[in-house]
């Protein structure tokens, strides 16, 4: 039996916002499907990029979002690098992440590295063990970083909180 | 004139592998390189996770870190390709975009800081083989290795290379010349530019698919007959030192400073290797 042949509207929309998130370039794509070939998550994976081009390109947001391929780029910028059209493909996947992100996706293990940085200003935890390791190495048990200054961690708070980003992973 | 710069620690090299610190501070000392740290620094905040989650709040926290250097007036250095590519990309970014720039501004604000868009950022090999040069780096290895080494680069060191603009990404050279000042020779293996697979969210979200990555790059590296993996690269440091656990393998991982560190006299305990997982005979 023929499959059967599903009509679809592209949602113009959403390649504007994906546009407003910083992946603009996503409309240069001719879909060669280089980058889909030169992608080493997809050689294990179903993520497809040059799929995920596509649809942001049409806004079919299922294809997008649905299942974990868009979280599966490393971000090794092979696909970018070797673009005919120099599409840059990671920011197309950022902003589309972002999206997500905003929309109320995101995985457990990502929300507490974003919460480290809420809570320390750095992406992974501190705490004795690492103080010990540092003072062996005859290094300051704490590093000179917002680690050591309880201004400079609220100034990051602050700029945390005026973008939004504490409530994200809140 | 002694080179200075302000050092950039980032998170993993600082909390999981103070090792690296140690041994970028001593061998930055021995090739007379001055590095001031740079004070109340947060996380980049990295590329691959952050970036993906928020690239407004990405950016805003980068930019408080490339104002910090910039009130200093110096250029920024690092040891980690995740920190490099997340402080090259935003300070590329405010400096080419007069309207992002304002806008982040106007973030910055709120902590009483002010982003002019001058900062610059390198990585430690690029200065390395730039500013420091490789016949003067010679002259500082006093106890010259022969090991057979896999050039690890890493992702973000050279890639994007329309504006890191350093090497070719398919072919580059930079690395595997820095490690032949040591005596040590990089040997050619297979899909060398490989992902190590921790980047992009993946080794925490997706450690399974990491893992593949990982695996196939020490395929490739025991193929190539390397015995130690050289990288650039806390993170790819990480992901091949924690990684090799229970993989059959057991290449010991150095970062190219503690490389270094060896091919001028220096011993284990000041090069840190007591954090490896992998053990490090040498």
């Amino acid at each position: 039996m023929p499959e059967e042949i599903v009509m679809v509207t592209p949602d113009k929309s959403f390649v504007d916002l994906v546009a407003e998130y910083g992946g603009e370039g996503v409309k240069m794509c001719f879909q060669c499907g280089t980058c889909t070939a030169s992608c080493p998550s997809g050689r294990n994976t179903a993520y497809r990029t040059r799929k995920t081009m596509r649809a942001a390109q049409m806004g079919f947001r299922d294809i997008a979002f649905s299942g974990d391929d868009l979280w599966q780029c490393t971000t090794c910028y092979t696909c970018q690098e070797r673009c005919p059209r120099d599409v840059p493909i990671v920011d197309v996947v950022v902003a589309m992440r972002n999206i997500a992100v905003a929309e109320g996706k995101m995985y457990d293990p990502h929300r507490k590295t974003g919460q480290n940085l809420v809570e320390i200003g750095h992406s992974v935890s501190f705490g004795d063990k690492q103080k010990k390791m540092r003072a062996d190495m005859g290094l300051d048990e704490v590093p000179p970083t917002v680690l050591a200054n309880k201004k400079a961690m609220d100034d990051l708070k602050k700029i945390l909180a005026a973008t939004g980003f504490d409530k994200l992973v809140g | 004139m002694a080179k200075k710069y302000a050092f950039f620690l980032g998170c993993i090299a600082p909390l999981r592998y103070p090792g690296l610190e140690k041994s970028t501070r001593v061998v930055c000392k021995a090739l007379g390189i001055e590095l001031v740290d740079l004070k109340d620094a947060s996380c980049c905040p990295a590329p691959g996770v952050i970036r993906s989650f928020s690239k407004k709040t990405w950016l805003a926290a980068a930019a408080r870190n490339l104002a910090l250097a910039e009130k200093e007036g110096l250029e920024i250095l690092t040891i980690c390709n995740g920190c490099y590519g997340s402080l090259f990309d935003a300070a590329h970014e405010l400096a080419e975009d007069k309207e992002l720039l304002k806008e982040v501004n106007g973030v910055l604000k709120e902590i009483g800081m002010e982003y002019k868009g001058t900062t610059k950022v390198r990585h430690f090999a690029e200065v390395l083989y730039k500013d420091v040069g490789i016949e003067a780096i010679k002259k500082k290895i006093t106890k010259p290795v022969d090991y057979k080494v896999a050039a690890f680069y890493g992702c973000h060191f050279l890639k994007p290379s329309g504006i890191k603009g350093l090497d070719n990404p398919e072919n580059p050279h930079i690395l595997e010349d820095l490690i032949a000042a040591t005596g040590a020779e990089a040997m050619p293996r297979a899909q060398a530019s490989l992902c190590c697979g921790a980047g992009g969210g993946l080794r925490a979200a997706f450690p399974d698919n990491a893992m593949k990555l990982t695996k196939t790059n020490l395929e490739n590296i025991k193929e190539s007959g390397a015995k130690y993996i050289v990288d650039i690269c806390p993170f790819c440091h990480l992901q091949f030192d924690i990684g090799q656990k229970d993989s059959g393998y057991s290449f010991p991982v150095l970062h190219l400073s503690q490389l270094y560190g060896v091919a001028m006299g220096m011993d284990a305990k000041e090069l840190g290797f007591s954090a490896h997982q992998t053990p490090v005979k040498l």
